[in-house]
């Protein structure tokens, strides 16, 4: 036998520490750039959200004045959007992807890097309004004609347009590295209904990313040329139309919010199974409901149109009835996985069960408000700001966090205190319900949407001073875990390569695993190659009891 | 070993049976997808460009104290140069494919300069309209959509000068040329864009 090396270590080109984090191609590095980036940009946002919901508590004016109050929702809702969940999810999908198909790496690793790096760069310029007069003031959906030149002059707007297309591109260059990947890197045996539900749900959202993000760039180039080079497309006084923008936005919009929240479904299908012991129920069921919502969530855009008078009722209630149906499968399985199973509620679980509950009134609320005559008494209410975080938070980030410690012990080698987690897991959804269920009740008495003040009389006080109690309550659940992090760097349990007995292929690898990812890959005969490998000597244990008797048979 | 002469010649068998992995190379089904994506940002510009002409009272144009858009002298020529442009991409390809490196180099060059000529065409059309980005919905949309096409027509050319560069070196070879498929691939695509931008603008008036 030759005594070629066959897996070079990366060790023999060692640069320092800082270099080799920021030349590094390296996807379970860019991965965790990726994911600490996010929660970054997840801490300043939450804080803008205290600011709102602080100016909010009770009536009158405060700490802010409008213009400022508009800067701070603004920036909340486009940093967590564009620059948390979706990213943060990239980034898990960057860490994860390529170890649960037995690949080396990305399809093109440098690409990935490009990716990763004009994310900071967008989110720099989106926020560096506030150096230069004031930040975008509009809202996350920036709408003409309030977003065009006569109503939002300055550069605070032109900076969100130039920093939006940079995390569009990013996301759009992301996405094909993760189409190539899943189709052209997988393992041999790896079977495209062999995959984990977790990358099947990566393809479609990165199918839904690269069809819908360049519709939302060509709009905001439209928007950037009205603003800086007289252009006409959403001033009407010239021949424009300002309900464009809308269809353009929701066109992309409404695909983002699958976007944010198919690869939150993806962990929780990986978290349920492993905590259940059981195998997901219906995998390909799941397969086939996940690309049924991708297809469907291009032709429900004009639902956040009702209100304009433009669009055809019928067809968009109808649609976006339609899309809870592979949505209500999805229940289904999750549900029935843990159904007789031998569920350990680890902090993992709680968040994937707490991610079921909360998308579910947030799945509901949404089809109350498909329909055209309740909408047209929700629309632009508090009642749409609940649903929005009973879709978001409720759904996508519970989903981040139960993949944050899930993974963790994949990343680190060490797992996070499960003490502390449940401290989080607890405040946090406590504190998210004590914010978000009384808005449904603001809504329903009237209260609008991305106001700075209200009326004393109005009657919305008490349950404002209760929505402002429970921000605070999420933001306290942060320090557990916070704390949790730094405690289990310094002193965490190491707990080796398989702490939970996963299923899937990252679990066949060690923790950390090495940059070249598997030295060995186990043979992939279904969708649980490292339950298969685990329970081999089971399987042979029964084949060779099965001969046996064959043998006292014949005997 | 001597490059000139290999001990054994390499069967001129297709691109497939020599990789692992069977279908299209990884790189190539990168651009697709990216192309896929610039299908849809260019939907999104013909969008805005089909719905402000449906919402558009009177008669749809450049302003009128602009002359109006006339097929000939420009449009039409440089259409038609864009167009060979892309047979003449499609021949270095085959070139290539046979291992004949000078043929490509050439088609490649004549490629490259068809598409300069396209756009200084379309630069000096830009300076005998008339009218101009800011002149009313066509303007702006005019200028967006030819605009956003020529910035691609460009970022092609910087793909073929690299393709160029690469091929003087003596980077491609029979088997080797990925890079080459790619670019005419995306090169088309430009081409088409270019057919329906045309179309749209001189021929559904």
């Amino acid at each position: 036998m030759a005594t070629t090396t066959l897996s070079p270590r990366t060790d023999s080109y060692r640069r320092s520490w800082v270099l080799d984090w920021l030349t590094t191609v390296d996807h379970k590095k860019i991965g965790i750039m990726y994911i600490v980036n996010s929660f970054l940009f997840f801490f300043l946002a939450g804080i803008l959200a205290l600011v709102v919901r602080s100016e909010l508590a009770v009536p009158g004016l405060q700490f802010l004045d409008e213009r400022t109050y508009n800067e701070a929702f603004t920036m909340h809702g486009t940093i967590m959007i564009f620059l948390f969940v979706v990213p943060v999810l990239a980034g898990f999908a960057n860490y994860i992807v390529p170890l649960q198909l037995g690949a080396p790496d990305m399809a093109f690793p440098r690409i990935n890097a490009l990716s990763f790096w004009l994310l900071p760069l967008g989110g720099g310029l989106i926020l560096s309004g506030y150096l230069f007069g004031g930040a975008a003031a509009e809202g996350w959906t920036g709408y003409a004609p309030l977003s065009g030149p006569n109503y939002s002059s300055g550069p605070g707007t032109d900076l969100w347009l130039i920093g939006l297309m940079l995390v569009g591109t990013a996301s759009i260059l992301g996405s094909i590295n993760f189409i190539a990947t899943i189709f052209k890197m997988r393992a041999p045996g790896m079977t495209l209904f062999r995959m984990p539900i977790f990358v099947w749900t990566v393809l479609v959202t990165a199918t839904l990313i690269l069809l819908a993000t360049p519709v939302l760039t060509a709009g905001l180039i439209a928007l950037f040329i009205d603003r800086n080079y007289g252009g006409s497309f959403f001033e009407p006084a010239t021949g424009g139309n300002p309900i464009l923008w809308q269809h353009i936005f929701w066109f992309f919009g409404h695909p983002e919010v699958y976007i944010v929240i198919l690869p939150a479904m993806g962990v929780v299908s990986e978290v349920i199974p492993t905590f259940s012991r059981k195998p997901l129920f219906g995998y390909r069921a799941f397969v086939f409901a996940t690309i049924s919502i991708g297809l469907l969530s291009f032709s429900v855009w004009a639902h956040h149109m009702f209100t304009t008078g433009v669009v055809f009722l019928p067809f968009f209630s109808f649609m976006t009835a339609l899309i809870a149906v592979p949505t209500g499968v999805k229940m289904f399985n999750w549900i029935a996985t843990m159904f007789r199973g031998s569920i350990s509620f680890t902090t993992a679980m709680l968040f994937a069960v707490g991610f079921l509950a909360m998308f579910l009134i947030g799945g509901i609320s949404g089809v109350m408000m498909a329909e055209a005559p309740i909408d047209f008494h929700l629309q632009d209410t508090y009642f749409a700001v609940a649903h929005l975080h009973y879709v978001f938070f409720g759904g996508s980030v519970m989903g981040v966090f139960a993949a944050t410690y899930y993974w963790f012990p994949k990343m680190f080698g060490r797992r996070l205190n499960e003490r502390l987690g449940k401290v989080h897991f607890w405040l946090m959804i406590i504190g998210f319900n004590v914010t978000f269920f009384p808005m449904h009740m603001l809504g329903i008495q009237g209260m609008p949407r991305r106001i700075a003040d209200y009326s004393p009389d109005a009657g919305w006080t008490v349950l404002n001073f209760i929505a402002t109690l429970g921000a605070f309550m999420i933001a306290l659940s942060i320090l557990p875990f916070l704390v949790n992090i730094v405690a289990t760097f310094i002193n965490g349990e190491r707990v080796g390569d398989d702490p939970w007995e996963g299923n899937t292929l990252e679990w066949a690898t060690s923790s950390p695993p090495p940059a070249y990812n598997f030295d060995r890959i186990p043979p992939i005969r279904s969708e649980r190659p490292v339950f298969d490998l685990r329970h081999k000597h089971d399987r042979e244990h029964l084949a060779a009891e099965a001969a046996m008797t064959t043998v006292e048979e014949q005997a | 070993m001597s490059v000139e002469a290999p001990a054994v010649q390499t069967p001129a068998t297709p691109a497939a049976a020599q990789h692992r992995s069977a279908g299209m190379p990884t790189p190539l089904l990168g651009m697709l997808l990216f192309i896929a994506s610039e299908v849809m940002f260019f939907g999104g510009l013909f969008a805005a460009y089909f719905n402000s002409r449906a919402a558009h009272q009177g008669e749809w144009g450049p302003p009128t104290s602009a002359p109006p858009l006339e097929i000939l002298p420009i449009a039409l020529p440089i259409t038609i140069i864009l167009i060979s442009s892309s047979f003449t991409m499609q021949l270095a390809v085959w070139a290539i494919r046979r291992g004949d490196q000078a043929r490509m180099r050439f088609w490649i060059g004549v490629t490259l300069a068809l598409g300069v000529i396209f756009l200084a065409g379309q630069l000096y059309d830009y300076s005998q309209l008339g009218f101009g980005i800011g002149d009313g919905i066509f303007g702006t949309t005019f200028y967006t959509l030819t605009g956003f096409h020529g910035a691609h027509v460009f970022g092609g050319a910087i793909g073929l000068t690299i393709l160029l560069a690469r091929g003087m070196q003596g980077q491609f070879s029979q088997r080797n040329h990925v890079a080459v498929e790619a670019i005419s691939m995306y090169w088309h695509f430009v081409d088409v864009v270019w057919i329906a931008l045309f179309s749209t603008l001189y021929f559904l008036r």
